[in-house]
This record gives structure tokens, C-alpha cells and sequence, in this order.
């Protein structure tokens, strides 16, 4: 087994270990450590397919600012251990057919389609952050306004939802 | 050099994970992560496929995705503020009326 390998097999079961260990956790608090978890290990594997510029957003706005937030409105709503109501029996027996179909799809596609993928990656160098900037603010400069712009107009919305009502 | 074929099944496993606690969760915030770990395992398949292609569209997609996952963030954390409020529960099973 070559190193790089060796990396992605371990960044894989702690990422597949943080995604179960989100599922199996009682408390909110647990499952968003464990989240965190997922996400540096994908940030690991972003390094390792030699995407810099991505995992170190995918660490600073993923792993800090979103779950910071997460974390915050856990302990600012008390979030305590998980209710336990029973899985209504109409609901959980199709919802498990449905994740079951899910995954059968999507192995079967992923099956299907292994002939034209299975190629080994290019091994040449992208380049990667400089050929990101010029493609945001060169090809998609149109798109990078807008999410601009979706940001102002969350900030706002977030804003108007969390305020107290006066009265 | 690691296969692409890896990624794609780690992103696919990494989805189904979150569709399964997406369904299965009760808790609203729990429910609300794993539509990020969702968000997660799509961004990695598009990184994968962006190396594997030699194009660098697919890292320009990611950071768009990540974008719309933080306005999404702080829009859904709002909305979960506003019912924890008005319902004194995080439970989805006791939020199943639109009017209070």
C-alpha cells in the first residue's frame, strides 16, 4: 500500500467513524463534535487531492464559523439529550426502505459509471489557488456577486428571525 | 495516487449517513448538521471529480456550495431560535402544527 493510500484509508474511517458517532450520539452538543470530526478529516482528504485553497476554507468557514454557530445555538437553547419517541411505525419502516433504495442507487451508478472514472487522476499540477481566483473573478464573476449578495440578504433574514418582538 | 473511484464511494457512503440521521434524528439541530454533512460529502465528490478531470470548475462549485451552507447556516440557526422560543422544544416530533 503507497503512503498516499495509507492517508486516505485512515482520513476516510475517521471520517465514516466522526459520520456514525453523529448518528449514535444522544446529546446535540456530541453530535456537532463529532461533525467537526468529519470535517477536518474531509479537509485531509481535500489536501490530499492537492486542493489547498478548499481545505483551508473547508477548516476556517466549515469547521469554524458554521460550527461555532452550531455550537452556540446549542448551548444558547440548553439543548439537552435527545427525546426518545418511538419511530412511528408508518414512517420508519418506509424511511429505511427509502435510505436502503438510496444507497442501491447510488452503488449501482457509482458501479455502472467505474469504467470511465477508474483511470488514475492526473498527477499534473493545477496550480490550484491562482487558478481559482482567475476562474471566480474571471468565468464566475457573475455568480460571485450574487452570493454576495445571498450573504447580505441572510445576514438580514437571520437578523429579522432572531430578534425579540417588541411588545 | 489514490483512485477517484475511492472519493466517490466515500462521498456516497458519507451522503447515505446523512440521509439516514436526516430521517432518523428527533432533535431539530442534529437534524439541521447533518444536512451539512450532506453538503459535505457532495463538495468532496466534486473535488474528486475536478482532480480526476484536471478542471478546476469543480473547487470553484465547492466554494460556492460552502457559501450557500453558511447564508443557509445562519437563516435555519434563526428559525430554530424562533421555535425553541415559541414551542419550548427542540423535539420535531412536538412541532407538527403550523399556527401556535
Amino acid at each position: 500500500m503507497t503512503a498516499p493510500l495509507a492517508v486516505f484509508f485512515a482520513l476516510a474511517t475517521l471520517a465514516v467513524i466522526g459520520a456514525v458517532s453523529l448518528i449514535v450520539q444522544k446529546h446535540p452538543i456530541h453530535s456537532a463534535l463529532s461533525l467537526i470530526v468529519v470535517m477536518i478529516a474531509l479537509a485531509g482528504l481535500y489536501l490530499l487531492l492537492g486542493a489547498e485553497f478548499v481545505a483551508a476554507v473547508q477548516i476556517i468557514v466549515y469547521g469554524g464559523a458554521i460550527m461555532v454557530l452550531f455550537v452556540f445555538v446549542i448551548m444558547l437553547l440548553n439543548a439537552g439529550v435527545e427525546e426518545h419517541t418511538s419511530i412511528s411505525k408508518m414512517a420508519g419502516a418506509p424511511g429505511l426502505l427509502l435510505v436502503v433504495a438510496l444507497a442501491g442507487f447510488v452503488a449501482a451508478t457509482i458501479a455502472r459509471s467505474t469504467a470511465s472514472i477508474q483511470t488514475t487522476p492526473q498527477t499534473g499540477e493545477l496550480a490550484s489557488t491562482t487558478g481559482i481566483s482567475n476562474m471566480i473573478f474571471k468565468d464566475f464573476v457573475y455568480p460571485f456577486e450574487l452570493t454576495s449578495f445571498l450573504i447580505l440578504v441572510a445576514v438580514l433574514g437571520a437578523t429579522v428571525l432572531a430578534q425579540r418582538e417588541k411588545s | 495516487m489514490v483512485p477517484t473511484n475511492y472519493y466517490v464511494v466515500l462521498s456516497a457512503v458519507l451522503f447515505g449517513l446523512g440521509v439516514f440521521a436526516f430521517i432518523f434524528k428527533r432533535n431539530i439541530i442534529t437534524i439541521f448538521m447533518s444536512i451539512e454533512l450532506m453538503l459535505n460529502a457532495v463538495n468532496l465528490a466534486f473535488v474528486a471529480f475536478s482532480q480526476a478531470l484536471g478542471k478546476l470548475d469543480g473547487q470553484v462549485f465547492v466554494l460556492f456550495v460552502i457559501v450557500v451552507a453558511a447564508a443557509e447556516a445562519a437563516v435555519g440557526l434563526g428559525i430554530i431560535i424562533l421555535i425553541a422560543r415559541n414551542r419550548q422544544t427542540l423535539n420535531v416530533e412536538r412541532v407538527d402544527l403550523l399556527k401556535l
